[in-house]
């Protein structure tokens, strides 16, 4: 595949891994955090730590939009398709995730409820025009990568008048996100790997503030495993030279803009919450969207009477410190016992990209054999 | 007195009715005018309840499963010759000679003719092409709303060859894993004709029997320790499951594992695994390592193992992690897969 | 973050839509979020949507600075090494 097997190139990550090396200083210790679920993911399916020297760490932060809803809105979710007898559609990564009354989106659908795994936004308004008897929900769920295409659904439902569709928001914002970690006093970071695919829509712009107003570099860093090598020597490299600047290595998809179509369709259907409520992160002000009141007639939560009833996560989970860099997965007491990827109890477990999920399934073979 | 008419059976625009699960008539119409007429041999020419196997001497073996697959007819195959493949590769990999089948329909109410004909047309096919009779069978109709329009279930009896033992517990540190072909064809066929999930690919089942491509593997490599065929869960699964019978660990290299590119490009844009994408025609292969060679070749000298190759190597691993070595150059484990793969965006 | 994919446009349809392909598999996709895009350009696909256009003659730059650093690496270990 052009573009993508060229980034996994063996003979390449060698030669990087030797860059890496060479600049990475011994007496001392790196700590960059990669914000986005994805990279995780990369990191831990290609290895990318075995290419690492030991004193490089990388932490892995709260960029998986399924690890940071809350169960509460997954219980909104289930409750629209079991009490209001909606079709709930919903991309695939949320039906796992456990919610109250020991009931997933996975579950409900094994009950009965009318739940569908689409692909893309536009199933949902296919869904929606084939079925006019039915009302059509779409469980809306990322970061600005995956919002222009709702804003796109949103505006399209519109045109053609479709008045069977609504959706269940849950947009959440990256930047408030990073600043709610580098807020909270815990170890310090070194720098950040930004997001890939949220940066093709928001540009590297929204970035400046944090490397200008908290003295951390930003890369920002493609998808494939050696972008996120490449970005980690751009890092070290920042770091030994005592800067913090925004640097881009994924350039052949992002710019300083971004995407200004994307962000005006989102800007015209969107507006934002005074505060949204973050699994493990607590409630974060200006860090999650809302329909604007010219569009409310598509907010399920407006058409249908699911009030937001917010769900405690349980004592022994540490998720809410994992997310935010302060413990690592092996830290938790209930990592590997209670809680494993088959009954994830807390929300790093949940998504393959959490922390604890991305470790566990697979890199726990590098614990010291029992 | 003229003989009394019976309507024919309509074929065309035909449903399965209640009544033809119920014993009389209309059952007895449906298995001469649709399932006899696809599916004859003297076996089931004796209309008895069961079959009679005189000859039937050794080491024998039966094996049993269910297919629910959904869509029912997908490209390279559908349900029909599905079954057929997959009792005939399961006997296969036991080191068995697949010699009878016996088959289970489960219809639903409604279910359309047209389309169950197609399906036992292709069951009939499949069983000739690979020289292994149906020699008896049964049906039952239920309800509306109570089956996925057909269930089958294919038993297979067989006897094993003399001087073969292969069985998941055999695996021992040092020895060679070899994989038979290209992997994730199957699972991604069914996926290009899902609702909500389709696309054009050129993607298409690998659905075939495996008993004579097994039977060249076993006349050159006898010693062959383990085969299994990689299907639900895909290789991943059937590595962990080998590796847990046989309280061993393995180290496979990532780059060995061929994927046909389209296969690549499908879970990639769906956010799937290859390795736990179901197969229908592939088996894992597990011998001494000094047997490696000349079992790949064995193995590519028939056309369903084309593409075989060495994947890695047993090694003593009390925890039974199956470690990769990626593209990459880093390590990772192939886990147990977690409930059913699920396509995803993040 | 999320899933994206870069994948060649091979038609464009009316009503913003297109068709790609990515190793052989072709899938249609809305290019309502993106402008100007032209049979035979790569586009970054999300969700069914194109997010960005994929430029080429950045990637290949990128590709040929990691071959680089790699080399320039390489070349100093094996100087440092006795």
């Amino acid at each position: 595949m052009r573009y993508i097997d060229e980034f996994r190139n063996g003979e390449l990550a060698k030669g990087l891994a030797a860059a890496i090396r060479s600049i990475a200083d011994p007496a001392r210790q790196y700590r960059f955090m990669e914000f986005c679920g994805g990279h995780t993911h990369a990191i831990s399916r290609y290895g990318v730590v075995d290419l690492l020297p030991p004193n490089v760490r990388m932490i892995h932060g709260p960029g998986c939009p399924v690890c940071v809803l809350p169960i509460g809105r997954i219980d909104q979710a289930i409750r629209l398709a079991t009490q209001h007898d909606v079709i709930l559609t919903t991309y695939a990564d949320t039906m796992r995730v456990p919610a109250s009354e020991r009931l997933s989106l996975l579950r409900a659908k094994g009950l009965g409820a009318d739940i569908r795994m689409i692909y893309s936004t536009l199933d949902a308004l296919a869904i929606a025009r084939e079925n006019p008897d039915r009302e059509v929900v779409f469980f809306a769920i990322g970061f600005e990568t995956t919002t222009p295409p709702t804003a796109a659904a949103i505006l399209a439902a519109r045109a053609e008048g479709l008045c069977n569709f609504t959706i269940l928001c849950n947009h959440v914002l990256t930047p408030a996100a990073m600043h709610a970690i580098l807020s909270v006093p815990g170890e310090a970071l070194d720098g950040f790997v930004g997001p890939a695919h949220v940066s093709t829509v928001i540009g590297s712009a929204p970035y400046e503030p944090f490397a200008r107003d908290y003295g951390k570099p930003v890369v920002i860093a493609g998808f494939e495993p050696l972008d996120v090598m490449q970005a980690i020597y751009m890092l070290i490299k920042q770091v030994n030279e005592g800067r913090a600047a925004v640097e881009n290595e994924f350039t052949r998809a992002v710019t300083r803009e971004g995407n200004r179509k994307a962000q005006a369709l989102v800007s015209k259907v969107f507006e934002l919450r005074e505060s949204f409520e973050w699994r493990g992160l607590g409630s974060i002000p200006s860090s999650a969207l809302r329909l604007r009141p010219e569009f409310r007639a598509f907010d399920a939560e407006q058409r249908f009477e699911v009030p937001y009833r917010s769900v405690a996560d349980v004592k022994a989970c540490a998720c809410g410190d994992i997310l935010r860099g302060i413990k690592r997965p092996t830290d938790c007491a209930i990592f590997g016992t209670a809680c494993t990827p088959e009954n994830p109890v807390g929300s790093c477990m949940v998504s393959s990209e959490g922390a604890c999920a991305a470790y566990y399934t697979y890199g726990r073979f590098r614990e010291v054999a029992a | 007195m003229s003989a009394q008419y019976v309507r024919p059976l309509d074929l065309k625009r035909g449903r399965v009715d209640l009544s033809h699960g119920a014993g009389g008539r209309a059952m007895a119409q449906l298995i001469k005018d649709l399932f006899a007429r696809e599916l004859h041999n003297e076996y089931l020419a004796q209309g008895d309840d069961g079959a009679r196997l005189d000859n039937l001497a050794g080491r024998i073996v039966v094996s049993t499963d269910a297919h629910v697959v959904s869509p029912l007819f997908f490209p390279g195959g559908d349900i029909g010759s599905l079954s057929v493949n997959g009792t005939i590769n399961d006997l296969a990999v036991m080191g068995a000679r697949p010699l009878y089948l016996a088959v289970s329909f489960i219809l639903e109410e409604g279910f359309s003719l047209a389309e169950l004909a197609r399906i036992v047309a292709s069951m009939a096919a499949a069983s000739r092409a690979a020289g292994v009779p149906v020699v008896t069978g049964d049906t039952k109709v239920v309800e509306r709303g109570k089956g996925d329009g057909v269930y089958i279930t294919t038993t297979g009896v067989g006897v094993v060859r003399e001087g073969i033992d292969c069985s998941g517990s055999r695996a021992r540190p040092g020895d060679a894993i070899l994989l038979s072909g290209t992997i994730g064809d199957h699972g991604m066929a069914i996926m290009s004709v899902r609702e909500n999930l389709s696309f054009d690919a050129p993607i298409v089942s690998d659905s075939a029997p495996l008993h004579e491509m097994i039977a060249m593997l076993l006349d050159e490599v006898p010693e062959v320790r383990v085969m299994r065929d990689a299907t639900r869960g895909g290789l991943g699964t059937t590595l962990n499951e080998i590796a847990r019978q046989s309280g061993v660990g393995m180290v496979i290299d990532e780059s060995s594992i061929p994927v046909r590119p389209p296969v690549q490009a499908a879970c990639e844009l769906l956010g799937l695994d290859p390795l736990y994408v179901a197969n229908e025609g592939k088996i894992v292969v597990i011998c001494p390592p000094e047997s490696a060679e000349r079992a790949v070749a064995a193995m590519r000298s028939h056309p369903l193992g084309a593409d075989a190759a060495r994947i890695g190597e047993v090694r003593a691993d009390e925890r039974n992690f199956i470690q990769m070595r990626t593209a990459l150059g880093g390590g990772r484990i192939v886990d147990w897969l977690s409930g059913e793969q699920l396509p995803r965006i993040c | 973050m999320c899933l994206a994919i870069p994948a060649r446009v091979v038609e464009t349809r009316d009503g913003d839509r297109a068709v790609v392909d990515l190793g052989g598999v072709r899938k249609e996709i809305s290019l309502a979020l993106i402008d100007g895009v032209a049979t035979g350009d790569y586009v970054i696909v999300h969700v069914g949507y194109a997010l960005q256009r994929l430029d080429t003659a950045e990637a290949e730059r990128t590709l040929a600075w990691f071959a680089e650093i790699g080399a320039q690496a390489e070349a100093q270990a094996t100087e440092a090494t006795p």
